[in-house]
């Protein structure tokens, strides 16, 4: 090519008139039959492959890190308790606090009450806030836009994605949990708060498999809020940021009793209702009022997400 | 005797659960301000300037006469709240309960005149300051009182009449109040409507039960019970009579206010601990149920629950013989009762209202039909508190239930022992507990070992939702004056017992018994007991409520019918709570929402305009953007693209370049104008974007990717995954060499810039566009950057380029297209544009010179000093006065040659229009080029 370069000249130019380049020249280039909209192969369905997506995500450090906290907060726990003594169990009354050195089972649904709150709530706001955001701001969003990846896919698989990472994380909590528990404290019926009633392994496993779906259709509004906020900004902390600050206003506005039923509007107003099916009797009526309001909330949500990210002009 | 009592189950759950340890609540209480301003605010804003109706309040003190003989003077401290208005409107008496004045019935009162009711309330006598002694609800005393409040109210101008002295008038009250309330309609048919709360309908069998069924002689003396009342009428009871400094008790005080024969009476029950025959005739006067059978006002029971001292059973006798007389009457359970529980204030006010507003005013009834029953549907989490729910039934059944279920009971004859003195003794409730401010629900329920015989049903198939009194029958055997006490618990599948709202059914014979069977109606209730618990009936010879026989003695207690008798009302349907309406109606409304904001609002791109050639890689036609912000980006660009071209798109900063790019790329939408590629209109995803590789605005990448990756992943991201992606070609364009298995973290801005170009590359597609690809690289990869445009186009593709290398555009681009301000103000091939400038390159000796003088010309446009001579814009001035100008300056001209640059050639086309935005600055002058190229820049 040049004699004024050290470096190799690049390929390209002396390969245009080699067989694989006309050939490719001939397909896509002068050659191509002029029906052709798109370039050979081309299908919006194989874009974005969910594997790929999945792989995207997987290597970044803020995954990682979450799910290395995730991984770690039982043992953190386990530590905790053991440091401060195993706190003694009312046999009366037992709470999910009191009774959660009882066996691994119990250790568990406590995991479940100390993350449910705020910790399983940031976890989801981040991987479904942060989604699009987050390529946007690494201006990677354009070149998938234009690759072109239809948005609504685009929208669709990072979604499922990122719902899927929110689904591994609230699930290894109350699993490591098992495993930390266990080892920390032994196996032992589920000892249910509040009646101290002892369920077999098998009904304890199904009620914590109970509160391990509820937990995810409740943390379904976060994910909507997050999505939402992340096809709205640029910047991944203002969405993630956003939708734990809206969560948390929902809970304080929850505190107050005074807004009586319209509390029953709020989403974080039903975050805890799977305590009703650690009781001896499952009370189905509050869990399927919270996972209907978190339904309603999450599909309109997304909806919007959608909605808004059709037609917007990205310009990141 | 009413007292309001605060729930302490919700607490108690709160701390089952472990909610005491939770911060969350703390900090919930912490952010109460902020959150009022946010939200709460608004919502309190808004009931306020609703506004809730006025009322004037008015303190009266009414003369009264009573007495057997009508000669006792009693001044009653009365209260008459009218509502706003000067009309006519129905009344409401409103009494108090035991150990109370008129103020704590004020809250009710005024709800109830805002409704529109004049109310009168007043301090019975012997309470606060109405004169007189209590004689517990006499007809001789107290009803009397309250026939000449009714006659005083028929004198006020602001009571309805319907005849002279017969005012529209309903009475309510709770316990103490709600008996009067009875009574006084029993006796004063002037009363138009009732609503009794929580009170007696036979005192003497409300004080000595029997469960056994024999008459209230041979009842079990309520003593706990009893003596809290007489207490609060002698010296007050509650906490702050408790502490009152100098509350003793002088001798001659001993009987507080009470009516001497009444204080007589009680203190020999209570020393007796049995009923006495003169006992029982005068609680049985104070009864309504002697004067139940002609009450023709409508009448609105409400009963608690949680009372163990005036049981549901209380009310429904009422219900029975006020039924009997063909006049309407509702039944009411709801959760509150002198044990506590959820008071319900609310509901229940809004129940009396509505009842009220239907029998006095005529309005509707929008209560409860028949027989409503308040429901524990179990703590709810997420309020923190037990949720309640109200069934209801057109009507109520009876005790027995419309409906009754035989659960077998197992268990041997027992022998049961009375501890001599009657101590320790068992525990069902804990009276007066409530009126302290605690919970007698609390779960006291203690039977005393070798005290009790207990009878278990097997575990429930199905629960089991009891409704009434259930009853059982049982052989029992022991000396006169037999006393048990039965209680019903729920056993759950732990073993764990509960004593449903802490009742229990005192039974007494006043015949020895050798295996005498008994009919035992057990306490009623709506309980509802679930799927595998056990139902447990237990008999205990003491509890600490009632008065027992101090003798030692052994009874024996088996069962004599094969199990326990339950009442259940199936009509009852449970309203409200459980699966409401919009559990179903919500998701549906969502779902429709998100699908129309889904459907909704969709824009069509364009109409498809007149058939673009397929094989035309790019063309654009009046594309037009204007941004949000309202900046005018691009405006009625035209542009169009052969195949094989290199087409540089020039112009300023501003110029609308990247916002064209972006259009093409279906990032941004148009607001009006075509873009087609290969012949297809492009919009945001269009299938003809994936013959465009773009390079636009800088690199974009997952940087904790490597370079590899980056490109691989990208590659499989774009739907493409049986084309050739050409990555080692476009690598070697890269020419990252072993930083390409770095993270992209890591790279320079030039080597993002490689990585971006190949990136764009990728699968060699037919349209190539590169935003400033040059930026970053240094002049060796500039050069290669050239080779491999030019090459690349030579195959038959396109490539569009945007830059401000002007040089470089010239060496590479065969096509130019300059816009400036939005729109394309030149267009064509590379010579073309640059000679078109008409600026003309003057070899002279002495540039600087010349420059002066070509300045001082009129009408040049601009000159310019080069090394070789100066670059004059000669405007209208011909090239040969120039000439001659410098040469009459004496200016040696070697040379006159149009100058050929591009860079010239663009500040020319973009100079004049430069100028309209300069006009008016520095005279007129031409612009200063090094500006304009800093511009450009």
């Amino acid at each position: 090519m040049s004699g004024q370069t050290e470096r190799p000249a690049p390929e390209l130019a002396g390969t245009a008139d080699s067989p694989a380049v006309t050939g490719t020249a001939g397909r896509a280039g002068t050659a191509r039959p002029a029906r052709l909209a798109a370039s050979a192969g081309y299908s919006p369905r194989r874009t974005l492959p969910l594997k790929v997506e999945a792989v995207r995500q997987l290597r970044r450090r803020r995954t990682l890190i979450t799910f290395g906290l995730l991984l770690v907060l039982p043992w953190i726990l386990v530590g905790a308790f053991e440091l401060s003594g195993n706190v003694p169990a009312d046999p009366q009354t037992p709470g999910l606090v009191t009774a959660a050195t009882v066996g691994g089972l119990n250790f568990a649904g406590f995991a479940f009450f100390a993350s449910a709150g705020f910790l399983l709530v940031v976890a989801v706001a981040l991987f479904c806030g942060d989604t699009v955001a987050t390529e946007a701001s690494w201006a990677s969003l354009r070149y998938l836009l234009a690759a072109p990846v239809p948005r609504a896919r685009l929208l669709r698989q990072k979604l499922i994605v990122a719902l899927a990472y929110s689904a591994v994380a609230v699930t290894v909590v109350p699993l490591m949990s098992l495993l930390a528990g266990t080892v920390a404290f032994g196996w032992h019926p589920l000892k249910l708060p509040g009646s101290g009633l002892e369920l077999s392994t098998g009904a304890a496993f199904g009620r914590l498999g109970i509160v391990l779906v509820y937990v995810l259709i409740t943390e379904l509004v976060v994910a909507g809020l997050a999505f939402v906020l992340s096809v709205s900004t640029d910047s991944p902390l203002g969405a993630v940021g956003g939708a734990v600050g809206v969560i948390i206003v929902s809970n304080i506005l929850d505190a107050i009793t005074a807004l009586g039923t319209w509390r029953r509007l709020l989403p974080t107003h039903w975050q805890f209702s799977w305590l009703n099916a650690l009781q001896p009797q499952i009370n189905w009526t509050p869990m399927v009022e919270g996972a209907v309001v978190s339904f309603c909330y999450a599909v309109v949500l997304v909806a919007l997400a959608f909605r808004r990210f059709r037609a917007k002009d990205i310009v990141s | 005797m009413r007292r309001r009592v605060r729930t302490e189950a919700a607490n108690r759950y709160r701390a089952a659960m472990g909610f005491r340890a939770w911060p969350r609540r703390r900090l919930a209480a912490v952010s109460l301000l902020v959150v009022l301003l946010l939200a709460g605010g608004a919502a309190a804003i808004a009931t306020h300037t609703s506004g809730p109706a006025p009322y004037t309040e008015r303190n009266v003190r009414i003369p009264v006469l009573d007495g057997p003989l009508n000669n006792q003077h009693v001044v009653l401290d009365a209260t008459f709240f009218t509502p706003a208005g000067t009309g006519r409107v129905p009344a409401v008496l409103l009494a108090h309960g035991f150990g109370e004045t008129k103020d704590a019935v004020r809250g009710q009162a005024i709800g109830l005149a805002r409704a529109g009711f004049a109310v009168l309330t007043w301090s019975s006598r012997g309470f606060g300051r109405s004169t007189g002694q209590i004689a517990l609800d006499s007809p001789r005393y107290e009803v009397k009182d309250v026939e000449q409040l009714v006659t005083w109210l028929a004198r006020q101008p602001r009571v309805l009449l319907d005849h002279p002295g017969d005012p529209r008038v309903g009475i309510a009250g709770a316990s103490y109040g709600g008996a009067l309330a009875l009574l006084a309609a029993g006796y004063d048919h002037r009363i138009d409507a009732v609503v009794p709360q929580i009170t007696w309908n036979n005192l003497a069998t409300a004080l000595f039960p029997n469960a056994a069924g024999g008459p209230p002689l041979d009842g079990v003396f309520k003593r706990q019970w009893a003596g809290l009342l007489f207490v609060q009428g002698a010296v007050g009871f509650g906490p702050q009579g408790a502490s009152r400094p100098g509350s003793a008790v002088s001798p001659a005080a001993a009987c507080g206010r009470f009516l001497p024969s009444v204080c007589a009476m009680y203190q020999q029950v209570a020393v007796l601990g049995r009923a006495t025959p003169q006992a029982i005739a005068l609680l049985t006067a104070s009864s309504p149920a002697t004067v139940a059978g002609r009450i023709d006002a409508p009448t609105l029971l409400i009963q608690g629950e949680n009372d163990s001292l005036f049981g549901l059973d209380q009310a429904a006798a009422t219900f029975r013989q006020i039924r009997r007389n063909g006049t309407p009457v509702d039944l009411v359970w709801f959760d509150g009762g002198h044990d506590g529980g959820d008071q319900e204030s609310a509901r229940i006010d809004a129940l009396a209202i509505s009842w009220f507003r239907h029998w006095l005013a005529g309005s509707g009834w929008a209560g409860q039909p028949g027989f409503s029953v308040s429901r524990n549907l179990g703590f709810d989490p997420s309020t923190g508190a037990q949720s309640l729910g109200v069934a209801t039934a057109p009507a109520f059944p009876g005790l027995a239930g419309s409906r009754r279920t035989l659960l077998r009971l197992g268990g041997p004859p027992q022998w049961v022992a009375n501890p001599p003195g009657g101590s320790p003794p068992s525990m069902s409730s804990f009276p007066g507990l409530g009126a302290l401010g605690g919970s007698s629900g609390l779960g006291l329920a203690l039977d005393m070992p070798g005290q009790s015989a207990a009878f278990q049903s097997p575990p429930l198939a199905a629960p089991l939702q009891v409704t009434g009194a259930s009853t059982v029958r049982i052989r029992v055997r022991g000396p006169v004056g037999l006393t048990l006490f039965a209680k019903v618990y729920d056993v759950d599948q732990a073993g764990h017992a509960i004593l449903p709202f802490s009742l229990a059914a005192p039974l007494r014979l006043s015949q020895p018994s050798a295996g005498r069977v008994v009919t035992v109606v057990l306490p009623t209730m709506d309980y509802q007991f679930a799927a595998g618990h056990r139902i447990r009936l237990v008999f205990t010879t003491t509890d600490f409520g009632y008065a027992t026989p101090a003798a030692p003695a052994r009874y024996q207690v088996a069962l004599a019918s094969p199990g326990i008798t339950l009442p259940t009302d199936p009509a009852l349907v449970l309203q409200g709570r459980g699966l409401q309406w919009w559990i179903w109606v919500a998701p549906l409304v969502a779902v429709l929402l998100a699908a129309s904001l889904l459907l909704t609002g969709r824009r069509r791109i364009g109409a498809p305009g007149q058939a673009v050639d397929p094989d035309v890689p790019l063309d654009i036609v009046g594309l037009t953007k204007r941004y949000r912000d309202g900046q005018l980006a691009v405006d009625g660009l035209d542009l169009r693209v052969e195949r094989g071209q290199i087409l540089g798109l020039l112009g300023p900063n501003g110029a609308g370049k990247t916002t064209t790019l972006r259009a093409l790329m279906g990032l941004i939408r148009p607001d009006s104008g075509t873009i087609t590629i290969f012949g297809r209109q492009v919009s945001a995803g269009s299938p003809a974007l994936s013959r465009l590789g773009a390079f636009v605005e800088g690199p974009g990448f997952p940087p904790h990717l490597s370079g590899r990756d980056n490109l691989r992943l990208y590659w499989q991201a774009i739907g493409r995954p049986a084309a050739d992606p050409h990555l080692d070609e476009v690598l070697g364009i890269a020419g990252l060499g072993s930083a390409i298995d770095r993270k992209v973290r890591s790279y320079s801005r030039g080597m993002c810039q490689r990585l971006a170009i190949a990136q764009a590359m990728l699968g060699l597609p037919d349209l190539l566009v590169l935003d400033e690809p040059l930026n970053g690289l240094d002049p060796p990869q500039i050069r290669e950057m050239r080779d491999v445009l030019i090459e690349y186009a030579a195959s038959g593709r396109t490539v569009i380029l945007s830059s401000h290398m002007l040089a470089e555009v010239e060496q590479t681009c065969t096509h130019v297209v300059v816009m400036h301000l939005g729109r394309r103000i030149a267009a064509g091939p590379v010579e073309q544009i640059s000679g078109d400038g008409g600026a003309l390159l003057i070899g002279t000796p002495s540039p600087a010179r010349a420059a002066t003088v070509l300045s001082g010309l009129g009408g040049v446009v601009n000159v310019e000093v080069h090394a070789e001579g100066v670059l004059v814009h000669p405007g209208e001035v011909s090239a040969s006065d120039l000439v001659v100008a410098l040469v009459m300056a004496g200016i040696a001209v070697e040379r006159v040659a149009p100058s050929r640059r591009l860079e010239d050639a663009f500040l020319a086309l973009i100079g004049p229009v430069e100028q309209v935005g300069l006009a008016g600055t520095a005279n007129g002058a031409a612009p200063d080029p090094a500006q304009t190229a800093k511009a450009v820049k």
